[in-house]
């Protein structure tokens, strides 16, 4: 909502100043968004007309124009707009000249080798309007104009007002006097309202059909006669230039002028082009009509239509439609005022996805005892200026409007607020703010003003109490430091273990989209079903992440473009598995790409490869808490990993819930995603499959005991079938006996030279030692051989001689 | 001179001179061997007459303990030269670079809310989470927003499905809903976590995170949530003094609603906190609505209470100094480095916040 002190001080009487205004506005609930002063620079911008325009001889879309400036010379202006053409009038910035939407000063400068003494400027450019779709076009009446300032001398700042949607009453200047005023910034002025003296009836028919859904409550008009439309006098014009609207024609202006004046929506029909008379009513299926915007529209059942014999004239309080519209010969029009519940407007522009001026007023909720004030305003102006005959006002209603009731109990105020305010201060708050107030024995009866519509309960008097008194009096009460209940359940603080748990061993957390492209998705998703975005910003991010390798790869590549190739990333975060709540689960997921020590004076360069990043899972699932001799390892992964190298652990040989993934990401997918990469080694730990143990840190210390008899070391060499795994040989070793048997090692893996086909060694180192009794070479040379055995019968190996 | 004399003299001589390892081991071996000088004095000890025997006995001893103690001191002079050579040279040039290492980082915005949570956890707030993905319901309807009110089209709402009943939720104030409609009152959560809205420019992202906080209790009031809001400002932002603005606002969950701004100054393009004239948005909150609590079978007469809600990004870009909200999740690897956190530097209520 835009305003100026200037336009306030028509409802308001004060001495006080801008500043104070504009801090007052803040405390009072009406947020300054931003204050621009209008005036500075604007005697730069002049009515122009294109005299010539021929295409640039060095660029399809732009136009050469000569500009009538009212200057000797035509400007030579080059412009890019569809609709600069010859004998537009339209408004023109000489270099020199700061354009107020970009704050860019303008120079002579050539464009493709032509040069340009300044600029055409669209309406966005100039904060007129949002219209950014070619230059300003002005009506013919501006002819006389040429030369002239299009902007009059304004001294009056533009402030923009964020209007909260619970305050359609701040959308008119007298409803933000008027909270102003109650705030102790001056005094509302009455405003001194012209009725209609008229004798003659309103004879067009109008009616509101009673059915169900109708969008119309009231309908209010008066036919205004033999009127002569014209440009606005100067007052309104400059009025309306002042917050940056761009003036169009008088009923054009007048109606806009009663609409940010009261907040009062009203719109002019030409009459002679309504068939007969007007009916309210809902459309029908497939209706068709265009709107003033140009655009046809199809409507769906039970939109609120203004209509006639013919067809649709109008959608009631969004926008009109062309054939019933002014126009500058018009001569006779039909002026309405009417209410349109919220619900239906909101329904019918949602669906038409349409967004207008008067939609949004009214989806907020418009006064609906301001339909004669309106019409009273509007249709003197309008005599006044275009003159004309105004008949009798005709309001037809389905439904009165009910006066709300709110019975207040004072003492609630201080519940919520925490700070006192007598009775006598809360009557006067609320009389100026409109309430009317009788005070009962134990609380107020309060009437609640019409233009209120966001008022219907107890809680709704408070915060008008607290917002009016100030926010300011309320006394900080400092927290109590004490706890009854734990901050993290166990989830979360596994969910933070990982998180620096993985950090620390050289991984950059990142954190991506929860959605992403659903091409790379498909890499990841395997027979998970695709969840999409309805409305998604692009299709690169169109759907809800099945793993967060999608995301990851997408930036391990975005970074190797940067010039980093040995990187390691990881996120923790949410992939999802279905469109309901809940359907999610939280995944550590890991990349690591490039090599170990790339260019070191020391150590070896090599890629990193899969047993990097199953250090890194393993040793993050033993920091977690997990004993790693019930981990179970096999090689049955998802199909985005390489079939050969990579695996899942289970943290017991249940086997019930997979732990985590890791492995070399499929070549194929780097193929087609085209990364080109050393290796690219992914990991996945899911955190809702991890158990928890039910013993805190403390109860998980057992028993300290260390054995001081004589340990020794042994060696075994095996030879075992290639799919035979190490985990099985230390498996059946560790099963031999746990007392005496620990520390077991894989040293060597051998496949070659005087190894069979088909056939690989593994060589194995571990500790014997009992906490008993220091072992005799029997006792040790009893367990080498059943060592032997075990292995050799559990496995197929064969001890190596 | 008796031979004992003879020998020490002679022994003491040699053992002067220069020698290397091997020359004082067949000194050591020509006095102490099996038919060494001093071994064969020992054997002759019973041939000796009883009254000179005591005498001999004890002189040969002092000798052999002096000859002793001399070649040990020889053998470790020997020894220390030559590893003294060795060591000179095994000279390396220690500017030369240690053994390559990684440094993993911890995301600003994870840190944050860790530092958020530590800082709640003082005074008693446990942390909640939500869906990501939420029905309509738990993030319009429940929180007094219903379908036909016009604050719905401030939420540029991601839909999952044409009915518009599934969604990604807005702001995690549906997790208000779930905390209250799972538990019975009191409640004192805070609940971070990712929350989306389909717009994106310079200043906005399609997803970004916010934390809500919720009490409800007995008469907990605005001075209540005044209070809490100011610990948590100056707690967070590391600063004895902080300047805080309470503006009316509206959101259709809370009554009366806030928006808090805290003072603010440049200084060398960078923004101080707490000092300056200048006002920066940070947060809303309010007064939990009625009608939010009758949604979720609080009885509102009993219980009232505050809920806020704070963007996390926003927060972690004014306390470390972060201008572009875009780069948070544009994983540039450099951007991860500067602005991530050492995985060991843990936010605690003992240790502090940060370093």
């Amino acid at each position: 909502m835009k305003i100026t002190f200037d336009w306030l001080q028509d409802h308001l009487k004060t001495n006080l100043k801008e500043k104070h205004l504009l801090e007052q506005l803040t405390n009072i609930g009406l947020e300054v968004e931003s204050v621009d002063s209008l005036s500075s620079d604007n005697e730069a911008f002049k009515i122009a007309k294109i005299i010539k325009t021929e295409k640039h001889p060095n660029a399809d879309r732009l136009k050469v124009c000569d500009v009538d400036v009212g200057e000797k010379e035509f400007k030579k202006v080059v412009c890019g707009a569809a609709n600069a053409r010859e004998g537009l009038i339209t408004i023109y910035a000489p270099p020199g000249a700061t354009i107020p939407k970009t704050k860019t000063k303008l120079v002579v400068a050539k464009i493709r080798n032509v040069t340009s003494y300044g600029m055409l400027c669209s309406e966005s450019e100039l904060n007129l309007s949002d219209e950014s779709d070619g230059i300003t076009e002005l009506s013919t009446k501006f002819e006389k104009s040429i030369g002239k300032n299009f902007f009059s001398k304004s001294k009056s700042n533009l402030i923009d007002l964020s209007i909260t949607p619970n305050r359609p009453d701040c959308l008119g200047v007298r409803g933000i006097a008027r909270d102003l005023a109650a705030s102790g910034f001056g005094k509302l002025l009455e405003l001194k309202e012209k009725k209609i003296k008229s004798i003659t009836n309103q004879t067009l028919k109008i009616k509101i059909n009673k059915e169900k859904n109708q969008g119309c409550t009231a309908f209010g008009s008066c036919l205004i006669t033999n009127v002569k439309n014209t440009e606005s006098p100067q007052w309104l014009k400059n009025k309306l230039i002042s917050v940056g609207q761009k003036p169009i024609s008088a009923i054009v202006d007048i109606t806009n002028y009663v609409m940010l004046d009261i907040n009062r929506p009203l719109h002019a029909y030409d009459a002679d082009k309504i068939e007969k008379s007007i009916i309210v009513r809902n459309s029908n299926p497939g209706e068709k009509f265009t709107a003033l915007d140009n655009k046809n529209y199809k409507l769906e059942k039970d939109m609120c239509v203004i209509s006639d014999q013919k067809g649709v004239l109008g959608l009631g309080g969004i926008i009109g439609g062309i054939r019933s519209g002014t126009e500058l010969d018009t001569k006779n029009i039909l002026l309405e005022s009417a209410y349109f519940e919220p619900r239906s407007i909101r329904n019918t522009s949602k669906k038409l996805n349409l967004d207008t001026d008067a939609k949004f007023r009214f989806e907020r909720g418009i006064d609906p005892s301001s339909i004669e004030a309106g019409l009273n305003k509007a249709a003197s102006l309008i005599k006044e200026i275009c003159g004309g005959k105004i008949s009798k006002i005709d309001v037809q209603k389905i439904e009165t409007h009910k006066t709300q009731i709110v019975k207040f109990d004072t003492n609630l105020f201080e519940k919520i607020s925490g700070f006192k305010i007598s009775a006598k201060e809360m009557i006067k708050i609320l009389e100026d703010l409109g309430f009317k107030c009788n005070k009962e024995k134990k609380y107020l009866k309060l009437t609640v003003p019409s233009w209120r519509p966001d008022i219907s309960q107890e809680i709704d008097i408070v915060e008008e109490l607290v917002r009016i008194s100030g926010f300011d009096k309320i006394k900080i009460i400092p927290p109590i430091k004490e706890r009854t209940k734990p901050t993290l359940t166990q989830t979360q603080k596994m969910f933070h273990f990982l998180q620096r748990a993985i950090a620390s061993k050289g991984y950059l957390e990142a954190i991506t989209w929860s959605f992403t492209d659903s091409n790379y998705n498909d890499y990841f998703k395997q027979t998970k079903k695709e969840i999409k975005i309805i409305n998604p910003i692009s299709s690169e991010l169109g759907v809800l992440r099945s793993s967060i390798f999608s995301n990851l790869i997408m930036y391990v590549s975005k970074n190797l473009d940067r010039g980093f190739k040995d990187l390691s990333i990881f996120e923790i975060g949410p992939v999802f598995f279905g469109s309901n709540p809940g359907e999610q689960t939280t995944v550590v997921c890991g990349l690591s790409s490039g090599k170990k020590s790339r260019l070191s004076w020391i150590d070896k360069e090599r890629d990193v490869d899969v047993f990097d990043v199953k250090r890194d899972v393993v040793q993050t699932l033993i920091e977690a808490g997990y004993n790693s001799d019930k981990f179970f390892i096999d090689d049955n992964t998802p199909n985005y990993y390489h079939p050969g190298k990579s695996g899942r652990i289970f943290l017991n040989k249940d086997k019930d819930h997979v732990a985590a993934y890791f492995g070399e990401i499929h070549p194929n997918i780097l193929k087609k995603i085209d990364i080109k990469i050393d290796a690219l080694i992914g990991f996945e730990i899911f955190l809702e499959h991890l158990k928890f143990s039910k013993k805190t840190l403390n109860d998980q210390k057992s028993k300290f005991t260390t054995s001081d008899f004589q340990k020794s070391e042994r060696d075994f060499a095996f030879i075992v079938n290639k799919n035979v795994k190490a985990q099985d040989l230390i498996n059946a070793i560790s099963g031999v006996d746990q007392k005496l048997i620990s520390n077991i090692k894989v040293f060597d893996v051998y496949e070659g030279e005087n190894i069979p086909d088909n056939q690989k060694s593994i060589a194995i180192n571990l500790t014997i030692q009992s906490s008993e009794k220091t072992l005799n070479d029997s006792d040790l040379e009893k367990i080498n051989k059943l060592i032997i055995e075990t292995v050799e019968n559990k496995t197929g190996a064969k001890i190596r001689s | 001179m008796s031979d004992l004399k003879k020998i020490r003299d002679e022994f003491i001589l040699k053992l002067k001179s220069k020698l290397d390892l091997s020359e004082i081991n067949q000194i050591k071996s020509d006095l102490f061997g099996k038919n060494g000088l001093v071994s064969s004095q020992f054997k002759k000890i019973g041939t000796i007459v009883e009254s000179e025997r005591k005498k001999f006995a004890s002189d040969l001893n002092v000798i052999k303990d002096e000859l002793q103690n001399l070649i040990n001191l020889k053998i470790d002079e020997v020894e220390n030269a030559e590893i003294n050579k060795k060591l000179d040279k095994e000279k390396i040039d220690i500017t030369l670079p240690e053994r390559p290492f990684v440094r993993g980082k911890i995301h600003p915005v994870s840190q944050t809310i860790d530092e958020i949570s530590s800082i709640f956890y003082e005074i008693g707030f446990s942390v909640e989470e939500g869906p990501d993905v939420e029905n309509e319901y738990n993030n319009f309807t429940a929180l007094n927003t219903p379908d036909n009110h016009p604050a719905r089209d401030m939420h540029d709402t991601f839909y999952l499905d044409e009915k518009k009943q599934k969604l990604l939720r807005t702001h995690t104030s549906p997790v208000q809903i779930r905390t209250m409609l799972k538990d019975k009152p009191p409640f004192k959560i805070i609940a971070p976590g990712r929350t989306y809205r389909s717009d994106s420019d310079q200043t906005h992202a399609p997803m970004f995170h916010q934390v809500e906080g919720l009490h409800i209790d007995k008469n907990i009031n605005m001075g209540h949530l005044k209070g809490c809001l100011n610990y948590l400002i100056k707690e967070f932002f590391e600063v004895d003094k902080i300047k805080m603005r309470f503006r009316p606002s509206h959101f259709p969950f809370t009554e009366p609603s806030a928006e808090v701004d805290i003072g603010y100054e440049m200084k060398d393009g960078k923004i101080i906190i707490g000092e300056g004239d200048q006002w920066l948005e940070i947060l809303g909150c309010g007064m939990v609505h009625p009608n939010v609590l009758k949604n979720v079978k609080v009885d509102p007469i009993k219980f009232q209470g505050y809920a806020f809600g704070i963007g996390i990004d926003r927060l972690a870009m004014l306390k470390y100094g972060i201008n572009d909200l875009r780069a948070f999740f544009d994983c540039d690897y450099r951007w991860l480095n500067h602005f991530g956190f050492d995985p060991l530097d843990v936010p605690t209520n003992y240790r502090g916040l940060s370093r």
